[in-house]
């Protein structure tokens, strides 16, 4: 049933979004201490767990994949309701902040992720070429 | 005539959301095709889109919700607000492999931590710059550069004035806007085109509404891996900015 997807995933964003309130209180911070990345990862093990166990019937994977599939509309309306006049007023100082403080970070990428790339011998376009063909089942 | 039709469009304003949205997305999609031969894509230009009407909400309406003031625009504050885009993340996780995530276990680490601690002394030496010479005002619109988060949580704590708040907000919409627009064009230079490399950007970035959209408008399969480590950056931000940041920055400029 279409209903079992949504409400699993439901439930893990629930738990995941609870972990994250709790692990932020425990180390005193006022914010959600990755709960969508707890969620997620009780998605990407119980589902595959699920399929080596025998599958997960269609209609279920339909659930999810609705959702799946709605992902960039949402995030178009969450770009709508952005307070981007707020942005624009903050002046010089604001824009330049967030604008180098993306530059800065972008531009240490390559370093950084050579951290986990160095034993693959791949270049960049090979591993784009590579992960294409594995998501094609 | 039209009063009814405005009604019965925002008691159902949800709906009117999808339909808004489909309309911006299909006019994006024209646009893609037609003017840039594919070559920028549609969810690109849609979330450009997005801001602009965000934009336009904002001038006119003085909210701080973007298009989303609009009273007949409702709806779009509960599509795109974080429930359900929380929802629509955790569902993009769906059959991603776990080795994946594994092989980028130490380089996200790391990228979370160069990430919070970058964008703070870039921040902080930008506001230092304008002035803001004192430890309070730096420490608050460099924890604004992390993400529009960690910036007002970080001056609360450590008891900036409202002004200073306000601009570590705005230091950190722009941050989250450059990053949904900017990841398409920046994508082929820093190799963002794998997961692990997506994982390194999302730490590295920080802000989830921005890493959301800037992924999704460069390749949709790496949204999961990009929005696993950004979910972390905040939680470590808050936790870094009133302490250890804070007191290196007072340590250096004094008061």
């Amino acid at each position: 049933m279409v209903i079992y997807g949504v409400a699993l995933l439901a439930f893990c964003t629930i738990v995941g979004l609870y972990v994250g309130d709790l692990l932020g209180i425990l180390i005193g911070v006022e914010a959600n201490v990755g709960g969508v990345g707890f969620a997620m990862l009780m998605v990407i093990f119980g589902s595959n767990w699920l399929m080596r166990r025998g599958g997960i019937a269609q209609p279920t994977v339909q659930g999810v994949a609705f959702w799946n599939a709605i992902y960039i509309p949402i995030v178009v309306a969450m770009a709508a309701q952005q307070n981007v006049a707020a942005a624009l007023s903050g002046g010089l100082a604001a824009i330049l902040a967030g604008l180098l403080a993306v530059l800065a970070c972008a531009a240490v990428i390559p370093t950084i992720d050579r951290l986990s790339h160095k034993d693959d011998g791949l270049s960049h376009k090979e591993r784009g070429v590579a992960r294409r063909v594995e998501l094609t089942p | 005539m039209t009063q009814t039709f405005l009604d019965v469009v925002q008691r159902n304003n949800l709906l009117a959301g999808f339909g808004i949205i489909g309309a911006v997305i299909w006019l994006s999609y024209l646009i893609s095709n037609h003017f840039t031969r594919g070559r920028i894509h549609g969810s690109a230009i849609a979330i450009f889109i997005g801001l602009v009407l965000a934009w336009i909400g904002g001038v006119r309406t003085g909210g701080e919700r973007g298009l989303a003031d609009v009273p007949v625009f409702g709806g779009i504050a509960l599509l795109g607000g974080a429930m359900l885009r929380d929802f629509a993340i955790i569902a993009t996780s769906f059959g991603v492999d776990p080795g994946e995530m594994k092989k980028a276990g130490l380089s996200g680490t790391v990228s979370l931590l160069v990430g919070v601690v970058g964008s703070f002394v870039v921040g902080a030496t930008v506001a230092w710059s304008f002035g803001y010479s004192d430890a309070v005002s730096m420490t608050t619109i460099g924890a604004g550069a992390a993400t529009f988060i960690v910036g007002p949580v970080t001056g609360a704590a450590i008891g900036a004035s409202s002004e200073l708040i306000a601009l570590s907000i705005a230091a950190g919409l722009v941050k989250s806007i450059v990053v949904m627009i900017g990841t398409p064009f920046i994508a082929r230079f820093i190799g963002l085109n794998n997961p692990q490399t997506a994982m390194v950007y999302g730490g590295l970035m920080g802000t989830t509404s921005g890493v959301a959209g800037g992924l999704a408008a460069t390749d949709p399969k790496l949204v999961p891996y990009g929005a696993m480590t950004a979910t972390f950056y905040t939680g470590l931000g808050c936790l870094l900015g009133p302490s250890v940041l804070f007191l290196t920055v007072r340590a250096l400029v004094g008061g």
